[in-house]
């Protein structure tokens, strides 16, 4: 018999196979990430302030105190995720090391590097990592990500960046498994990606990783439209403990991919949940306030 | 049996596709459920890996849970991965406050039992009943059997005696998950020898005429 390794590539992806038609919700204390797994989340996302809330004080944005980490660990038994700033290799290396389930390298944070992502293959953890476009997936994935997720504007409540960016996404890969062979060249140049990968995508239809959504989902009929497009699941970060009732719509959010292709039951799931988070216009950001635009 | 099998997945939440595609490309007439009266005329059922808690409370939230149980109790062929082997455990360790399970496998099962994603792995694994060379499992956050009933065979089990594969007549478990590997001798294994299906042509293979 050989011996047991840690960390594969199908081991990494494979996690995030397991969180397919689920909930990860962001969570800011122990006690919100309780909430969260009774509600039914299938992992929860460790932070230190919600993306409302990085908007709205502003600052510099930066992986959460360990001992919030540890605390939410030892709260609940499903997956904790944790985010990274992007390219800040060492804040990954601790949350590693503090036994976090998957890092998110997240635009969310304040980037800690504008040219290079973290080297993410070194790591036995999986990482996931947003993108608006094909491109940009194709790069992160060859970084060593194990899952993407389309960015959506964080903080916002607005779904329409989130439904933008995973439309681009599905419909880059379609335009790629219509193309002869020949012409994979050239799109792998235009999307800036490695011509292997580029191949792959245009031969099975799909990425090669699980394709999440985030940014602005604050309804179950939100988290219906985001499986419809295609997704595997979805991120809800403000949109629950930013809400007037977060149990209680937590509680419905997570019915809604289990049964996205039926409107009878996201009405049912849609009723009485008290106030939605008030929300912000994506239109009405000015474009350096916009956290989609970074990661490249 | 010779006509290709109907086999449920339950694609509440958790790795759907992939056993649909591995049942499928067995032969298998292979499809998703979702609601109780996509149970009738199934011959055999998947209960996929995914987040146990979660699919417990989805199942009981749109009244899947009791058709299962009685399904199960009705002789249903059922096997379950990683959460599917949790699920149909009649005892649970380690489970998420409130947790239950459909049970019907009298064994004790244990929820995360190798910790964190960290300690997630892959191994090859013998198990003389499925196939003589070893099976390539790739464990997720995964559970072992603790402790098991008189009727349960253990199926595999780790160097250091851990069980993380069992059979109770027509229910099935392993803590890992074959769906995620090329391999597909464990899906096989349950059409043989728990939904009964027979290629035609296979009338004479060792083991047949069960």
């Amino acid at each position: 018999m050989s011996e047991a390794v840690t960390g594969t590539s199908r081991v990494q992806r494979g996690l995030a196979e397991m969180l397919k038609g689920g909930v990860i919700m962001d969570v800011v204390t122990a006690e919100q990430a309780r909430i969260a797994e009774d509600a039914g989340a299938v992992a929860v996302m460790a932070l230190e302030r919600v993306p409302a809330d990085i908007r709205a004080q502003g600052g510099v944005a930066r992986m959460s105190d360990p001992d919030l980490i540890d605390a939410i660990i030892a709260t609940v038994s499903i997956p904790v995720m944790a985010k990274a700033r992007i390219g800040h290799l060492v804040e990954a290396q601790v949350l590693q090391s503090l036994g976090v389930d998957y890092i998110d390298e997240s635009e969310v944070l304040s980037p800690a590097d504008y040219v290079n992502h973290i080297d993410k293959r070194g790591f036995e953890v999986p990482f996931v990592c947003g993108a608006t476009n094909l491109g940009e997936a194709l790069r992160r994935i060859t970084e060593g990500a194990a899952m993407i997720r389309s960015k959506g504007e964080a903080g916002t409540g607005d779904v329409s960046e989130a439904v933008k960016h995973i439309r681009t996404i599905r419909s880059q890969i379609n335009a790629l498994a219509s193309m002869s062979k020949d012409e994979l060249y050239v799109a792998a140049k235009e999307l800036q990606a490695p011509y292997e990968l580029v191949a792959e995508v245009a031969e099975t239809g799909a990425l090669p990783v699980v394709l999440f959504t985030a940014g602005g989902v604050a309804t179950p009929a939100d988290a219906a439209l985001m499986m419809q497009l295609g997704a595997d699941g979805v991120f809800v970060g403000s949109g629950i403990f930013k809400s007037g009732a977060p149990a209680r719509r937590a509680a419905a959010l997570v019915k809604a991919p289990a049964v996205f292709d039926d409107p009878a039951v996201i009405a049912e799931a849609s009723r009485g949940l008290g106030e939605a988070m008030v929300g912000i216009n994506v239109a009405d950001l000015p474009a350096p306030h916009r956290l989609a635009e970074r990661g490249w | 049996m010779t006509a290709a099998p109907r086999i449920g997945v339950l694609a509440l939440q958790g790795g759907v596709r992939e056993h649909l595609d591995v049942l499928r490309g067995l032969g298998a007439d292979a499809a998703p459920v979702r609601r109780a009266q996509e149970l009738r005329g199934l011959d055999g059922l998947v209960i996929p890996g995914g987040e146990s808690s979660v699919v417990d409370k989805l199942s009981r939230h749109f009244g899947l849970a009791d058709p299962l149980r009685a399904a199960i109790a009705g002789g249903l062929p059922v096997y379950g991965t990683c959460a599917g082997l949790i699920l149909l455990a009649d005892r649970l360790e380690d489970a998420a406050p409130g947790q239950r399970s459909f049970g019907g496998l009298d064994a004790t099962v244990r929820r995360n039992a190798f910790g964190g994603q960290r300690d997630s792995f892959e191994t090859d694994l013998v198990m003389p009943a499925v196939s003589e060379q070893p099976v390539r499992a790739v464990f997720i956050r995964a559970p072992v059997v603790l402790a098991v009933g008189a009727d349960v065979e253990v199926l595999g089990a780790l160097p250091d005696g851990e069980i993380v594969a069992v059979r109770q007549g027509r229910l099935l478990g392993t803590s890992f998950h074959p769906e995620v590997t090329a391999d597909h001798r464990m899906h096989a294994y349950f059409l043989r020898e728990l939904v009964g299906w027979r290629h035609e042509g296979d009338a004479h293979a060792p083991g047949a005429g069960r």
